[in-house]
């Protein structure tokens, strides 16, 4: 307020001054997706800047990573983005098959294209109905995760593991699939449409749903670019890029599938095109189950991946092998790569520099939500503070990797 | 064809495929005005800076590495130009060209202590607020220096020299023998690997 003391008495008009409010949205706010912390000034309920405050989640997970063999770095991609564990897994897999130059065999590259999908699908569906839960309907997470827990067992039964995979390894996956999952995942790939639909009768129509995303937090393509987004958030703005099909790895040059575009940029697209994104990659899952045939999943050059605990009781050589491996590890040449994967989230990337010993010389982990959140500031400002929290719940932010 | 058209652009040098992926160095002095060609110019139109990153190498002058990824969306290629600076010096910063380099330059701060020139906003960013030093150095200690600890007299939390229980434990596995990535007598598994690997990365860099 004011002075009443320099108000111009004569005129009888008074001068009312509002301050601008400091906000602190998270980090314990449940809307924050983890720990995030925003520092808000508002301007009544708008907000008139957004500043997010990052790395409350910060482990030093690429230091952590120069210190461990190559092997025993791989776990620690699980635990980035903790939603799309395998997904991260396959950057760092991806990153040192190249630098090592081996080649995957077959089955083990069908494998992890299968099990991408589903981490995708995994994804989606957490973000798509707690980003529903954010703005307020309940039901669809509900849903949601009772359909993840069916995707989990897929995990589990591959792995041993529902969230903390550890399963794809240099040089293919840690082991093959145990006997009838194929058959289990293709019984809820022909359920699975069903829910979608489900799903979308709740949502994509519903009229509170519409006036809390329609128009909110739009981002035009050229932004979009320049602010280094990728994935579903990229191709909500409309441009067509997706890295599956642009720069295919493993199997994805011969399966057949669509990329999801938006036109407005807006969190009603970017959900739309979530949407549309699970069944492309249920139509994936259905064309690597036909396609994947029996075989190794994993390199057989025991120099990089262990032998099997058989080998093991009979043969010298193997134990040897397997010593090596999991005390000094396998050294990796000297070289530098970039290797990025279309993760549910959009680019995931890893740039590894190796010196040519059993360890990373420096691991970088390009994180997807890092380039989100820095743009969350120029998508919520003069929107109300409700609709922060939409624009970050439709950007499917993951502080497991972004605090790295 | 990337990499000859490349060598028309001013500021760079070293420009070479390394496993399939095109590199080039970059001036320091110049970056901005190169980085702003590699963006606007149609035969580049790197409209996507997707990452940039600090490498240490100690024994090295200048020290660090300033690591930029960049992709075009139109031409479907990527490039990565690498910086060399030190601590002292500071690198142009690249936000006016993308702004998705603002947070990037801070973690390279933050992780490096790489300063960057003309970043108006070159606070700390993954560290916790009052952090001191540089994480990512390789002459940080994996430790650090201090650590969190409940204080129950105070009724806070405070920051406290690390006392480790046990010596730090770093194992050295590498015997003289198993240095030798190709053993003698196995040179040819090795050559033929190679082989291969050049064919495929010469059929990907056909389809790019």
């Amino acid at each position: 307020m004011s002075d009443p003391a320099v108000m111009p008495a004569a005129t009888g008009k008074r001068t009312i001054e509002i301050d601008s409010h400091a906000l602190n949205f998270g980090p314990q706010h449940p809307a924050a997706h983890g720990v995030l912390r925003l520092v808000l000034e508002m301007d009544g309920e708008v907000i008139e800047r957004a500043d997010p405050h990052i790395g409350l989640l910060h482990r030093g997970t690429e230091k952590l990573i120069e210190y461990k063999t190559y092997m025993q770095a791989l776990p620690y991609f699980d635990r980035l983005d903790y939603v799309s564990p395998m997904c991260e897994e396959h950057a760092f897999a991806l990153a040192t098959e190249k630098l090592l130059g081996i080649i995957v065999p077959e089955r083990g590259q069908w494998i992890r294209t299968l099990f991408a999908e589903i981490t995708r699908i995994l994804n989606h569906l957490l973000n798509v109905t707690t980003y529903a839960l954010d703005v307020g309907a309940i039901t669809p997470s509900l849903w949601g995760f009772e359909e993840r827990e069916k995707l989990m067992e897929f995990h589990e039964a591959a792995s041993g593991a529902r969230l903390h995979a550890n399963y794809f390894r240099p040089g293919g996956v840690a082991k093959d699939l145990p006997a009838g999952l194929t058959d289990k995942i293709a019984a809820w790939a022909e359920t699975f449409p069903k829910f979608l639909t489900d799903l979308e009768t709740l949502l994509t129509s519903n009229r509170i749903w519409k006036q809390r995303t329609v128009d909110i937090g739009i981002i035009s393509p050229e932004d979009a670019l320049g602010y280094g987004f990728s994935g579903p958030a990229l191709r909500a703005s409309g441009v067509a890029w997706d890295l599956r099909r642009s720069q295919p790895y493993d199997k994805y040059a011969e399966v057949d599938f669509d990329v999801a575009v938006g036109r407005n940029g807006d969190c009603y697209d970017r959900y739309l095109v979530r949407l549309a994104e699970m069944r492309e990659s249920l139509r994936i899952i259905h064309q690597c189950l036909a396609k994947m045939k029996p075989g190794p999943v994993k390199v057989q050059d025991r120099k990089f991946s262990p032998p099997s605990r058989a080998d093991m009781k009979r043969s010298m050589e193997a134990l040897i092998h397997h010593f090596k491996l999991y005390t000094e590890g396998y050294h990796v040449p000297a070289g530098a790569t970039y290797t990025a994967v279309e993760s549910p989230k959009g680019e995931f990337g890893v740039y590894l520099v190796a010196d040519g010993s059993s360890r990373p010389y420096r691991c970088k982990i390009r994180s997807t939500g890092f380039a989100f959140l820095q743009a969350v500031e120029m998508m919520s400002k003069r929107h109300m503070l409700a609709d922060c929290v939409a624009v970050i719940g439709s950007l499917d932010v993951v502080f497991g990797e972004i605090d790295r | 064809m990337l990499v000859a058209a490349l060598a028309d652009v001013a500021g760079l040098s070293a420009i070479r495929i390394e496993k399939g992926e095109v590199v080039a160095e970059a001036a320091r002095d110049t970056l901005v005005a190169t980085m702003t060609t590699l963006r606007d110019d149609p035969r580049f139109a790197f409209q996507q800076m997707m990452d940039l990153c600090g490498v240490d190498w100690p024994q090295r002058v200048p020290r660090f590495d300033v690591v930029y990824n960049l992709l075009s969306v139109t031409h479907n290629q990527r490039l990565r130009v690498i910086v060399a600076t030190d601590a002292a010096t500071p690198v142009p910063s690249t936000h006016t060209v993308w702004p998705a380099c603002t947070w990037w330059e801070r973690e390279a701060w933050d992780l490096f202590g790489i300063v960057f020139s003309g970043q108006p906003d070159l606070r700390r960013i993954l560290t916790d607020y009052g952090f001191e030093g540089h994480p990512l150095r390789k002459d940080f200690p994996l430790s650090g220096y201090v650590e969190l600890r409940y204080d129950e007299e105070r009724k806070s939390v405070v920051y406290d020299e690390v006392k480790l229980t046990q010596d730090f434990r770093r194992f050295d596995f590498e015997s003289p023998w198993e240095a030798m990535t190709t053993l003698p007598g196995d040179e040819k598994v090795y050559q033929e690997r190679a082989a291969e690997m050049a064919r495929r990365l010469a059929d990907e860099g056909k389809g790019a």
